[in-house]
């Protein structure tokens, strides 16, 4: 049933993600997808709008992805499930478990999953980018006008923070790259 | 103290972009500054336990506040406030996201979107990077993982990024134990 898998689903994303919204990106991808909730481009879009509306990213992409499956009730399970997790940990650490943190294996397993993270999100990065890109698709033949939208904007984004003070924050990307879609798609 | 606390959080949530690290910010300045809830030395306190912690960074830090102020049912308050804003928006735009994705301009202009999300989490991921510390345990751990996850998506193999966590938890451990024996056998010699 649907209800119960968006709930096992995203309690599973909220007892995971050490590290905030883009730690729970690959965690929601793996359980997305094998679920067959949407499909690699709808997810681009989820994460898409979840980071340009405010509030988390994650409770965002729990809303979304709960909504289009399950309609208003789903949207409050995957919800509810995303941030419970959260919630009673800090309630647990507050009133009875302050050492727990300082315990040493403890320690050593947290020590060992935070690189972990980072090497997982980077990689979903960049294979989502590829794959957006055409390559590695089944046999297709690589999107080249896509590769130079990437470069180019990824110059931009990455340039000039080098050149201005603050670079383009992430909104800005957003922003910049929907205008930048819009003509170079429609032309 | 409990409406208080409500629409507090629910301002944060309404009004910050970007997710946990730029809500530190603000719950820094509506809790510590504006209301003194909590001190400074607290709020860095909730943030490293934040970050230890799994779920979304903001919703650690509006239990924690809410708990500090008014016990279970404080927590409860503040959780909800920092939830319900983006709830209600994101459950609007989801209903009609389907329709808008017909029109062909919208649809090219989330084509360019999908290139700017790649390149974030990207960004994301070397900004962990780079406030990571940089011993060898911590860079081979990176590397291996994200070499086991390039061989998961490029073959397609049926094994979830939670596994992985897991195995690296349990790496950690191990890793920890070792290097303790190493060193109770020096303290002996």
């Amino acid at each position: 049933m649907i209800y119960i898998d968006l709930l096992i689903g995203f309690l599973e994303v909220g007892f995971l993600s050490f590290g905030g919204g883009y730690a729970a990106i690959p965690l929601i991808r793996d359980v997305v997808l094998s679920y067959g909730w949407l499909d690699e481009e709808m997810l681009t879009y989820m994460v898409a709008v979840s980071e340009s509306s405010p509030g988390p990213i994650m409770v965002n992409m729990a809303t979304y992805v709960g909504s289009l499956k399950g309609g208003i009730l789903g949207a409050v399970i995957a919800t509810v499930a995303v941030v419970l997790p959260a919630f009673l940990i800090i309630l647990l650490i507050m009133v009875l478990l302050r050492k727990l943190l300082q315990n040493r294996y403890m320690k050593a397993a947290l020590g060992g999953m935070k690189p972990c993270i980072i090497g997982i999100i980077l990689t979903t990065g960049f294979v989502m980018m590829l794959r957006n890109c055409g390559i590695f698709v089944g046999n297709n033949p690589a999107d080249i006008l896509t590769i130079i939208l990437t470069c180019g904007i990824g110059v931009i984004y990455f340039g000039s923070r080098k050149i201005l003070k603050k670079g383009i924050s992430p909104i800005g990307l957003i922003g910049l790259s929907a205008i930048v879609g819009a003509v170079a798609y429609g032309v | 103290m409990l409406i208080d606390l409500f629409l507090t959080f629910a301002k944060i949530g309404m009004f910050t972009f970007g997710g946990g690290y730029a809500m530190i910010a603000l719950i820094e300045k509506t809790c510590v500054e504006d209301k003194k809830w909590i001190s400074h030395d607290e709020m860095m306190d909730v943030t490293v336990i934040a970050e230890s912690t799994p779920g979304p960074i903001a919703i650690n830090c509006a239990t924690y506040v809410g708990y500090k102020q008014g016990k279970l049912i404080g927590s409860v308050a503040a959780t909800l406030g920092m939830v319900l804003p983006s709830f209600i928006l994101i459950y609007i735009v989801a209903q009609f996201l389907d329709g808008f994705l017909k029109i062909t301009w919208i649809a090219n202009a989330f084509k360019g979107i999908k290139i700017a999300v790649g390149i974030l989490i990207i960004d994301a991921a070397l900004k962990m990077l780079k406030k990571m510390k940089k011993k060898p345990f911590q860079i081979s751990m990176v590397v291996s993982s994200a070499v086991v996850m390039l061989l998961i998506s490029f073959f397609s193999i049926e094994i979830s990024s939670m596994v992985l966590m897991l195995a690296a938890a349990f790496i950690g451990i191990i890793v920890m134990m070792i290097f303790k024996t190493d060193r109770q056998e020096r303290d002996k010699r």
